[in-house]
């Protein structure tokens, strides 16, 4: 048979694409289950490992069963509109957090989780998740606030793509546990976010160490924890 | 099949050392050993299968759209494993993030297609296959090993150098942070080429 001919090369490239492409879309459909459910596990351990739940001297612990933690400490959650008032109806759990940034950016209507979780004192933890873009990529993180409404207990991030070892930092617990203890105001005692500056601790209360060689991803991060933090407020201390 | 087959992708013809191909993944993925060890697992399989696969179709495939054709069973093959690991091994595949869709683009995947398996029965196409992957991720764990032990001072995640050596904890021993950035790695992959020529004189250039 010629396999150079037009009618040969059209038929033989379409029956390999169709058939490659039934294999990938059964394997995707049967993994799927899976996968949402690893995707769906790693939002947890974040939510726990932002509560400090789950950590041992501020290690995560490669044992824990966060998904076990997650239904033993998490006692409430509930969404948030623009305006600080509940919206019925919506599982926090589920919000998909790019588009609420998306929403947040365009100035949009938003809807926002927010997680309520027991402390080991037996205090209520409210815990606020963020989301932004880093330097190549999305960041996001969790951040829970004690029942004082200004002192964080304890914070969690990721990122999707930022340069390991610089941006990638964030997600490191020397990184993220420098937030614990922190105090949501300046040094007039106002509201006010987080700041994420070199040397950290320059006598604001609610400084913390930026990440060196990593400019660009500590300044979207603390551009992030504001942006969300400027709708928190409006819940946090009641 | 003569021996030739399967010694010399691990040894005289090196996808890493001598023939220098597959360069990029191996500077991003060998600051653990658990991510060397599970790319080195990935490549084999798809080079293996991808030169099965191509050598099987050799005689049909229309010779004009032969790179095409290559490159549609190989991607089938990186994204298979792709989402094997998303669903059974989150964490590496989070660790390895787009370094597995990349494997596509390793020159020898495609090199070994095209330099072998569109000429050769299956079986022998499948093992040289094989023995690249093996050959590439044996330079992978070679380097993976120094990066983490003195990188990290641990060996797949577990703990090697003594935590009493620390200076944090009164000892006289600190990681070395430039052993988890990429030039390091071409550094030490550097010294496996070296190495690698000083043991076998016959790939010394004049």
């Amino acid at each position: 048979m010629n396999t150079n001919s037009n009618t040969y090369t059209i038929i033989y490239t379409t029956v390999l694409v169709v058939v490659v492409a039934a294999i990938l879309a059964i394997v995707a459909s049967a993994l799927k289950p899976r996968q949402t459910a690893n995707v769906e596990l790693e939002q947890m351990k974040s939510i726990m490992l932002a509560a400090n739940i789950g950590e041992t001297n501020g290690q995560p612990d490669k044992k824990a069963d966060f998904k076990k933690l997650y239904d033993q400490n998490i006692v409430n959650t509930y969404v948030i509109d623009g305006k600080g008032n509940r919206v019925e109806g919506v599982d926090a759990f589920k919000v998909d957090l790019k588009s609420q940034y998306e929403a947040i950016k365009n100035g949009g209507d938003v809807t926002l989780p927010v997680y309520e979780c027991k402390a080991a004192d037996g205090s209520t933890l409210t815990i606020l998740p963020c989301y932004g873009a880093g330097l190549w990529g999305a960041i996001w993180g969790y951040i829970s606030v004690k029942p004082d409404g200004e002192t964080i207990n304890g914070a969690y991030f990721s990122h999707a793509s930022e340069t390991p070892g610089l941006g990638g930092e964030i997600a490191e617990p020397w990184f993220y546990n420098q937030f614990d203890g922190n105090i949501l105001k300046d040094a007039a005692g106002a509201f006010s976010s987080i700041k994420i500056v070199k040397g950290g601790d320059n006598g604001d209360p609610n400084g913390v160490d930026a990440i060196s060689g990593a400019t660009i991803t500590s300044r979207s991060l603390q551009n992030t924890i504001e942006q969300w933090m400027n709708y928190y407020k409006l819940i946090l201390g009641d | 099949m003569d021996k030739e087959t399967y010694l010399k992708p691990l040894f005289k013809g090196n996808p890493i050392t001598v023939l220098v191909l597959g360069i990029c993944s191996s500077l991003a993925v060998t600051v653990q050993l658990k991510g060397a060890l599970v790319m080195a697992l990935s490549v084999t399989l798809v080079t293996a299968f991808s030169s099965l696969f191509i050598s099987l179709l050799r005689n049909t495939i229309p010779n004009r759209v032969r790179i095409i054709v290559q490159l549609v069973v190989v991607a089938m093959f990186v994204i298979l494993i792709d989402q094997a690991l998303k669903a059974f091994s989150y964490d590496t595949s989070k660790m390895l993030s787009v370094y597995i869709g990349l494997i596509i683009t390793n020159c020898i995947i495609m090199g070994r297609i095209e330099a072998f398996a569109l000429g050769n029965k299956p079986w022998p196409s499948f093992v040289d296959g094989a023995f690249n992957g093996l050959g590439y991720g044996m330079i992978l764990i070679i380097v993976a090993f120094f990066r983490e032990l003195l990188g990290s001072g641990t060996l797949l995640g577990f703990q090697i150098i003594p935590a009493s050596w620390y200076i944090e904890n009164g000892g006289w021993y600190a990681n070395n942070g430039l052993m988890i950035l990429p030039p390091m790695a071409l550094i030490l992959l550097g010294c496996v080429v070296w190495v690698h020529r000083s043991i076998d004189k016959e790939l010394q250039e004049q």
